[in-house]
């Protein structure tokens, strides 16, 4: 329990109204997209860098640990209040503050919602392309800060690739600028990327300074049935070596779409082994060209059907069966372990298989689909949990498939982060040495480890 | 016996909830209050919390219990189908079974129980007159919505009719042999506050030969006491229907509410088996038009020369039981209407049974998205099939300034039929 004076002191900060103790607050603010729960012992709704900086330093006062929130929606638990303390939800601050139509760029306060910053910037033809699964409710706040990815991202990049500048304020409570307002700039570290990804262990996020491009004038898509999950695999690789780079390249294996075909009355012919769900945008008259030219490339790999959107409602139609993946998913077993592993493109076919043989190893369904165009395989231990041993098995499979990511030269996380639920594996893929560089900047920047404690780095 | 589950029996419901934050994007609620405890994943993981006694029933849980429309808007995007508008509504029973019919409940229950006070409303209450609010009998839905010392001053509400719908008609209105027969369930809002919709559904039955049973012994559906968390209400009531319904041979069970088509084709299946054999009869007006082959019979009148333009609203509880097609194409059939579609036709107009009485600021700003949604589409009419929803959006409207009308489609339907 917090001391009376501490919470005293929070309601002078932020006002009373902005402080809240009550059981039931606590609990909406004690759980994520991880389904664990941590009760907070206070939850405070900020509403200026100010505030925040005063919170920060009187938590270090008193010692009491901070954690961040956006929209709750991360799936590593990043925004966990993991050791009681205080949860800082930061979706007061949610102005789109300024879209330069001249430079490209826009300032945004952190709660903003992704989709929303979207749809007002394409509003003025421009475009913001990150586009994590959850963008229709989670903050830009939340993406910088776990770096989120998103399907577009084989063409456009990830979010950090779209942050020139932020405004933060450190564990002690001083407000800092980073980067800035223009395209280029090396003056000092590159604390911009630093903190990226950092998952609110380095800092408070209060301002963005965003790059924004033009907006596409037209997209095509394409979804494709392949025989063979080999065939789709080694489409995603002849593609990228064909030297077209889509704007997605999203891939559903025969389990996933065993399910699909279970769940819902989508059509799906009995012969497609894999699907892939391919974009292509640009100017209108150089999309037919790139469909074709993909055409061509994956004609000899085993393709059952092919099916090309020419409407907005059409191309809505094929992403449907993507769309109802995860629901469907959930009625062939409750529990779902989502892990999203990278590997380098071409070794995508050689993943998948490997992840066969692991689910077979182990004795549990294994339903892999996600961003094969950029590597990134969202692998999926299904499992009841209620039934004894399923959870040691996942447990094992799981390790075994971070271990041939690794392997491969990939990454045991593409775009979710570390949090809590990857912290026990990350010296399987960094060194002691470099795990400890990393500590040491944590350290250094927040000596009394009141940031976000206890993720990324496993407990020493 | 009607009953309708407990919370408890929820349980497996609620842990179907993976805390995904998808309702986030979806809540009417949420998007005015930003606040996750009035977003479904907050209030799931309250109710699971009370199951387990790890809360209380103080102050802020009964806050955010309270602050949800029911309307489903969450239930249509996630992707697990978790029904919270149904663990909220049992969360509110159980509330009300622990504590009596608190907080939001307090002024359903006051009204219901307490007859000196239902007096001295009717006398003083400003918006219903004595005499009007005396024809609504204590258990309508009415009266549950619009407990009158809870009604803001601030909101625009039709004048009660002096003669009640089902006063005005004979219990039987016999149309051509060979011709199903149906019983119109006029529901509360039909009856006292918007007869002349009851008229038009009665001429366009007449006009296709339909057989009308307006039997008078009918009540309030139970929806609002279903959001009130009044359970023992919405059981009797159900009961008094379902004898009605056993008395009568008929064809359908024709609804023009959709709260009314929600409690009778979803509620009340859950209360009991013997409402099974109901269900399967149980019609909105609209499917039952266009089934009839009502549709082809309007496209075939003359069209005007300057149609009005139209948008229509979809009702909360028509649209998460999957009707939105058939009110439309009877809509744009119609020979005088231009229709046109607006933007978020699918979300919550904002009254939310008794949700309206307790949070009508809140109501009110997710009212004004509504109503600007309207604005931009250029209509000058937005029709809907809910009595609850054409008055939330005129009061909306109002507020906004608009000059737009909320009317029933069945109003326009009657327009271009003969008398």
């Amino acid at each position: 329990m917090l001391n009376t004076e501490f919470i005293a002191k929070l309601r002078e900060i932020v006002g009373k109204e902005h402080v809240e103790t009550d059981k039931a607050d606590l609990i909406c603010y004690s759980y994520d997209a991880t389904q664990r729960k941590f009760l907070p012992d206070v939850v405070v709704h900020p509403g200026t860098p100010q505030e925040i900086s005063r919170i920060m330093q009187l938590v270090n006062e008193h010692k009491i640990p901070v954690f961040p929130r956006g929209a709750g929606s991360g799936f590593t638990g990043g925004s966990l209040p993991t050791k009681g303390g205080m949860v800082l939800v930061m979706t007061r601050l949610d102005r789109i503050l300024e879209i330069d139509e001249e430079n490209l760029v826009a300032t945004v306060e952190p709660g903003v919602v992704t989709e929303q910053f979207q749809q007002a910037v394409e509003k003025v033809g421009l475009f913001y392309p990150p586009d994590p699964a959850s963008l229709k409710f989670s903050t830009l706040g939340g993406n910088v800060a776990e770096c989120a990815g998103g399907p577009r991202c084989v063409k456009y990049g990830v979010t950090k690739d779209y942050i020139l500048g932020l405004e933060v304020v450190t564990p002690t409570g001083d407000i800092i600028k980073t980067g800035g307002q223009t395209m280029k700039g090396v003056v000092g570290y590159d604390l911009t990327k630093l903190m990226c990804g950092s998952e609110g262990t380095l800092a408070v996020i209060t301002k963005i300074i965003i790059k924004l491009l033009p907006l596409p004038e037209a997209k095509k898509t394409m979804l494709i049935l392949f025989d063979s999950i080999d065939g789709a695999a080694q489409a995603v690789s002849a593609i990228i070596r064909g030297k077209i780079i889509p704007t997605t390249l999203e891939f559903m294996d025969g389990r996933t779409i065993d399910c699909v075909r279970q769940a819902t009355d989508l059509q799906v012919p009995d012969d497609a082994q894999a699907v892939l769900i391919i974009e292509v945008d640009g100017d209108r008259e150089f999309l037919a060209k790139q469909v074709g030219k993909i055409s061509e490339i994956i004609k000899p790999l085993g393709v059952v059907e092919t099916r090309v959107a020419e409407t907005p409602e059409e191309s809505e139609a094929l992403w449907q069966i993507r769309r109802s993946v995860s629901a469907s998913l959930r009625k062939v077993n409750p529990d779902k372990f989502n892990e999203d592993i990278c590997v380098p493109r071409s070794k995508v076919p050689e993943m998948i298989r490997k992840i066969d043989v692991i689910a077979d190893r182990y004795d549990v369904p294994i339903v892999n689909f996600g961003h094969a165009g950029d590597g990134n395989i969202h692998v999926n231990v299904m499992i009841d949990s209620k039934i004894p041993g399923e959870q040691e098995k996942a447990d094992k499979a799981i390790k075994e498939v971070f271990r041939e990511a690794l392997a491969l030269g990939g990454t045991m996380s593409g775009e979710h982060g570390v949090g809590i639920m990857k912290a026990p594996f990350i010296s399987m893929e960094l060194t002691k040495t470099a795990i400890d560089y990393m500590k040491t900047i944590k350290k250094a920047l927040d000596p009394n480890n009141i940031l976000n404690p206890g993720k990324i780095f496993p407990s020493d | 016996m009607a009953k309708l589950k407990n919370l408890e029996d929820f349980r497996d419901e609620i842990d179907q909830c993976v805390k995904c934050g998808c309702c986030r994007a979806h809540c009417p609620v949420f998007g005015a209050e930003k606040h996750e405890g009035r977003v479904a994943r907050g209030k799931i993981a309250l109710a699971d919390a009370l199951l387990s006694d790890d809360v209380e029933m103080e102050d802020r849980f009964l806050l955010d219990m309270s602050q949800c429309l029911l309307c489903g808007s969450c239930y249509a995007q996630c992707p697990n189908k978790v029904h919270t508008e149904d663990i909220v509504a049992a969360t509110r029973r159980e509330i009300a079974g622990r504590k009596g019919l608190s907080t939001f409940g307090k002024g359903v229950g006051i009204v219901l129980k307490n007859q000196g006070l239902m007096n001295l409303l009717a006398k003083g209450g400003g918006v219903f007159s004595k005499l009007l609010f005396k024809k609504v009998p204590d258990q309508s839905g009415l009266r549950l919505r619009f407990p009158a010392p809870f009604i803001s001053s601030d909101r625009t509400l039709p004048p009660l009719t002096a003669k009640p719908f089902r006063e005005r008609h004979a219990e039987i209105i016999p149309g051509d042999t060979g011709k199903p027969t149906v019983l119109f369930f006029t529901g509360c809002g039909i009856n006292y506050m918007y007869p002349d919709s009851g008229e038009a559904l009665l001429k366009a039955l007449k006009f296709i030969g339909v057989t009308v049973l307006i039997p008078k012994a009918q009540v309030c559906c139970g929806v609002p006491a279903v959001s009130a968390g009044a359970a023992n209400t919405v059981e009797s009531l159900a009961e008094e229907n379902l004898a009605v319904f056993k008395q009568h041979n008929y064809d359908y069970i024709i609804t023009a509410c959709a709260s009314c088509h929600s409690g009778l084709s979803q509620i009340y299946p859950g209360m009991g088996e013997e409402f099974n054999e109901y269900r399967d009869k149980i019609k909105d007006i609209f499917v039952f038009l266009v089934e009839q082959g009502f549709a082809e019979k309007l496209a075939a009148l003359p069209k005007v020369e300057k149609p009005i333009r139209v948008t229509y609203h979809d009702p909360c509880h028509l649209r998460n039981h999957g009707i939105s097609k058939e009110p439309r194409e009877i809509l744009k059939a119609l020979p005088q209407v231009d229709y046109v579609e607006m933007e978020a036709a699918g979300t919550c107009c904002g009254l939310g049974g008794t949700y309206s009485v307790y949070h009508y600021d809140t109501s009110k700003k997710i009212g004004a998205k509504k109503a600007g949604f309207i604005q931009e589409s250029g209509a000058e009419l937005v029709a809907t099939d809910c009595p609850g929803c054409i008055l939330q959006l005129q009061d909306s409207i109002n507020h906004a300034g608009g000059r737009q009308r909320a009317v029933h489609i069945l109003d326009l339907v009657a327009e271009v039929l003969p008398d």
